[in-house]
């Protein structure tokens, strides 16, 4: 793919897309690449080296929005060596979950294994919120190996109740709120996964690293 | 009949709190929200003496009815409508004194979708996250007016205006907006990029908060191919897979997996607030600032 629009590219394969007159989309060749970049950022941010109003990470891309000169900031981080994978200093948020869902028989029929093991691996699994989206503090977890992806329910659910843990692709995620929703659910927590009257808000922020809990075993 | 609030007698078609939004939380999945003709909502705020942060009401083509509990001052603006006090005709575009208990109407807008209230003190119902407005997206904020409702009124600091009537910008015949390219525009043939820019497209009714959709051609993808999630700002023209560009308003998803072919610049989104269904829209491409 050419960029067409003012793309500025690294050597790392990190790619700069302008976006907007105050915007930036900056896309790694990987979803890691993309978290270690995120970190990075949220680095200088606290440092007090880089002023945006927004730092999005997604799949693999991190979008910053509100800058004062995106230009010379693509030319400044593509010129610039990828950052290195962070070090996990971060606690991890456990999460006490049943697995109870209503597909997890439709999900341990795509692993090719018995409901009781695809639990095991689930919760010995350790998860990171490569990021947030959907709604307030619907976080995509990352941690499964490739695999293990499964693809959305083929019709999505009209109402998928608070709580569900669900698996969509590489990630997995848990209902903030009931809404409508095509990922394949699993289980169910009781954590409270978005309270915009507690600081913070979100259970789960980008970079945050999780663990599934099942009830009944600690 | 001397506590500072306002009775909402007719909510009207959708009436929503908003003020200047929730920047900073994009990343846990928050819209920013706000008013969709933010310039409007600054200056019927500066009409009446509140600082430009003030919560202000924003009406949908056919405004709404209050009460208020207290003499209040109230300046509407945005889409040109009648504006009474007990019947009586008073001025639109200008603060008006509105008597403790009188009735104060806003009518359907002769032009223009998207009216604002603004009353003196301020909307000051509990802001989520830092900001009153209502997430029509995510559920955040106060729920949208209903009739009966009673909504509190901060306490009035400064009190005077500083100007006494503005001009606004007339609700636009044709939306043009302009546009800078990408950053997917390579993910189009060359034939949809030259539709985009020369086409006519007309403003659909299914537009909302959320986002300002168009009826017109359609634009075709150079590749099939599904663009991982990504994250989208205010005015991103995201195609979805009919082909119909969507302009994304206040109220927009934060990640978003369709492909963006051009970001409108922020000055031109408050005429796509204000461009009723049926309106002729041309994106126009400009450079980069």
């Amino acid at each position: 793919m050419k960029g067409t629009s003012g793309t500025t590219s690294g050597t790392s394969g990190m790619r700069a897309l302008p976006v907007g007159d105050d915007a930036l989309l900056v896309e790694l060749p990987s979803g890691e690449q993309a978290q270690a970049l995120h970190a990075e950022l949220l680095r200088r941010r606290a440092e007090g080296t880089l002023a945006v109003r927004e730092i999005v990470p997604a799949a693999r891309t991190v979008l910053l929005d509100g800058l004062a000169d995106p230009v010379r900031l693509a030319s400044e981080l593509t010129a610039s060596d990828m950052p290195p994978a962070l070090p996990e200093t971060q606690e991890i948020i456990e999460l006490r979950v049943r697995y109870d869902g209503p597909d997890l028989a439709d999900v341990a029929a795509l692993w090719g294994m018995s409901e009781q093991e695809v639990a095991r691996i689930h919760a010995d699994t350790e998860f990171r919120v490569a990021f947030c989206g959907f709604a307030p503090g619907f976080g995509y977890l990352t941690g499964l190996p490739e695999r293990y992806h499964v693809p959305r329910r083929a019709t999505p659910r009209t109402s998928v109740p608070a709580g569900a843990v669900g698996l969509a692709g590489p990630y997995t995620g848990v209902y903030p709120r009931s809404s409508p929703g095509g990922w394949q659910l699993i289980g169910t927590t009781d954590a409270v996964l978005w309270d915009h009257a507690r600081v913070p808000a979100a259970l789960l922020a980008p970079g945050t690293r999780v663990r599934f809990v099942p009830v009944g075993r600690r | 009949m001397t506590d500072r609030a306002l009775l909402v007698v007719r909510a009207g078609a959708l009436t929503t709190v908003q003020d200047l939004g929730r920047p900073g939380y994009a990343h846990l999945g928050v819209p920013l929200s706000g008013a969709l003709d933010a310039p409007t909502a600054a200056l019927v705020n500066r009409l009446v003496g509140n600082p430009a942060k003030a919560a202000v009401l924003e009406t949908t083509l056919d405004g709404c009815t209050l009460r208020p509990r207290c003499a209040v001052a109230v300046a509407v603006g945005g889409a040109p409508c009648p504006v009474t006090v007990d019947g009586r005709p008073v001025a639109w575009g200008a603060a008006v004194r509105v008597p403790a208990g009188a009735l104060l109407d806003i009518g359907t807008a002769v032009s223009g979708v998207r009216g604002y209230v603004a009353v003196s003190g301020g909307v000051a119902v509990e802001p989520v996250l830092g900001s009153r407005s209502t997430d029509l997206l995510s559920g955040l904020g106060p729920p949208p007016l209903a009739d009966g409702a009673v909504l509190p009124l901060g306490n009035v600091i400064g009190g005077h205006a500083r100007v006494d009537v503005v001009p606004q910008p007339a609700p636009p015949a044709e939306l043009v907006l302009r546009v800078t390219m990408g950053p997917r525009d390579d993910w189009f043939t060359p034939a949809a990029l030259r539709a985009f820019t020369t086409s006519t497209y007309r403003v659909s009714s299914a537009s909302n908060r959320i986002g300002l959709r168009t009826e017109g051609p359609s634009l075709e993808r150079a590749f099939s191919g599904e663009l991982p999630s990504e994250g989208m700002v205010l005015g991103a023209v995201q195609v979805p897979p009919d082909g119909r560009p969507v302009v994304f308003l206040a109220d927009h998803p934060t990640t978003g997996g369709y492909p963006v072919i051009a970001v409108v610049r922020t000055p031109d989104l408050r005429a796509a607030a204000q461009a009723t269904p049926g309106t002729p829209v041309r994106f126009v491409s400009v450079r980069r600032r």
